[in-house]
């Protein structure tokens, strides 16, 4: 097991008073949340501020961990030294619903037991369960079954935790979008006693694609055509996420037209749109033939000026 | 598209075919009733119905009170500056929307 230095990871000396500790967890918190910070280490990062704050916040925490330091060689393998928390008694309730799950190895083997025990006895009834999926925008135009895996923190009698996987099929409806959530009734948490179980609610998160940009219900793709098919018109073969369609290009379409395929968005209630955002290709004028060609477009358009709006 | 005979979970989406009395949005955000209500308060849900008792929030309002109380929770925010977060967070989707239209994200 890796041995964690919790003031590094906060940035603040081992002398730091609880002060500085909250105010380096609280500047550092406010950069890292993951929902202020959309960037994909972010998250990471905050779980590591999170659970050093966790141990270096409360007095009785901090010292239990300082004294497992203080034992501590750099470079070791870390093992908890046999019946090192006999002496200590955690008094906190701070764990969140679900959230013991997210500490490090090395953390739960300092202080996951016994706040296993607190987190029951604060949350006793069958609770509701949050998880998230990540399906491809196909999955969301036709539906689709995926495969959940969800792990499930599992307190024994003695108030021991540990967490177990649980595979659960699940069937994405049709339309459905991104950040939203499906609601799984009676699959969260079992219930201590006689309250019900909980509910299990699953966020939706769409793979990034490399062609389709998705908002909401409106789906984008940009279409790059060829200078004659923007002047003269023409159909075209445009990709959409349920397969190709034939799209007419109007003629004198300029590059940055939005053409809408109304309807051929996300089928979601009321169905979105499809934009076919026009991008004009030039083809390369590398050949005699080709050099003639666009010298002979020239020469057709002698009064052609696209800098007019630019004259002062 | 679903085999009616098979195992699989169905699920319904919370956005468009729920709506969540007080008590289930608490017990989906593993929080007492108290916590919603002071967030009603401050106008960063507003539920449909005249009191507590007969509130029905729609089902956005699942994960606006979720982010709501990570962040008064994580980063120790009072209910103004949670009320403020969310408002500039909204601001900051409807950038992002105008940017995942123009292809530029």
């Amino acid at each position: 097991m890796e041995f964690k230095d919790y003031y590094a990871t906060l940035g603040v000396e081992r002398t730091a008073t609880q002060d500085d500790i909250k105010r380096a967890y609280r500047k550092l918190a406010r950069k890292f949340h993951p929902d202020l910070n959309k960037d994909p280490g972010a998250e990471a990062r905050f779980k590591e501020i999170g659970e050093a704050y966790k141990a270096l916040n409360d007095p009785e925490k901090r010292a239990a961990y300082d004294d497992v330091g203080r034992r501590y060689q750099h470079g070791q393998d870390f093992h908890p030294p046999p019946g090192w928390d006999g002496g200590f008694e955690f008094s906190g309730k701070d764990f969140g619903p679900g959230e013991e799950t997210d500490y490090s190895d090395f953390f739960q083997s300092l202080f996951g037991r016994h706040m296993a025990s607190a987190r029951r006895a604060a949350h006793a009834p069958g609770g509701d369960h949050h998880a998230k999926i990540v399906i491809d925008l196909q999955d969301a135009y036709r539906g689709a079954r995926r495969t959940v895996s969800l792990r499930v923190p599992i307190v024994d009698a003695h108030g021991q935790l540990s967490v177990q996987e649980r595979q659960l099929e699940v069937n994405i409806p049709k339309g459905v979008r991104e950040g939203q959530h499906l609601r799984l009734a009676g699959q969260g948490g079992a219930a201590d006693g006689s309250g019900p179980t909980g509910d299990l609610y699953l966020e939706i998160g769409f793979r990034k694609h490399p062609h389709f940009r998705v908002d909401a219900s409106d789906v984008y793709v940009d279409l790059p055509i060829t200078p004659w098919e923007a002047a003269l018109g023409a159909t075209v073969t445009a990709p959409t996420p349920d397969g190709d369609v034939l799209l007419t290009i109007p003629p004198g379409s300029s590059s940055g037209r939005k053409l809408r395929l109304r309807g051929k968005g996300l089928p979601s209630n009321p169905p979105g749109d499809l934009y076919a955002v026009l991008g004009i290709a030039m083809p390369p004028a590398e050949s005699p033939v080709a050099k003639e060609a666009f010298a002979t477009l020239a020469r057709s358009f002698p009064g052609f000026n696209p800098r007019t709006t630019l004259e002062t | 598209m679903a085999d009616p005979h098979s195992s699989a979970v169905e699920g319904i989406v919370v956005e468009e075919q729920i709506r969540l009395t007080l008590d289930d949005l608490s017990r989906a955000c593993h929080v007492a009733r108290t916590e919603v209500i002071i967030l009603v308060e401050a106008g960063v849900l507003e539920p449909a119905g005249t009191g507590p008792e007969n509130w029905f929030f729609a089902g956005p309002a699942l994960r606006r009170a979720r982010v709501a109380l990570r962040l008064a929770r994580d980063l120790e925010l009072g209910v103004t500056g949670t009320a403020v977060a969310l408002e500039l967070l909204d601001e900051i989707e409807a950038l992002r929307s105008r940017l995942r239209r123009a292809g530029l994200l």
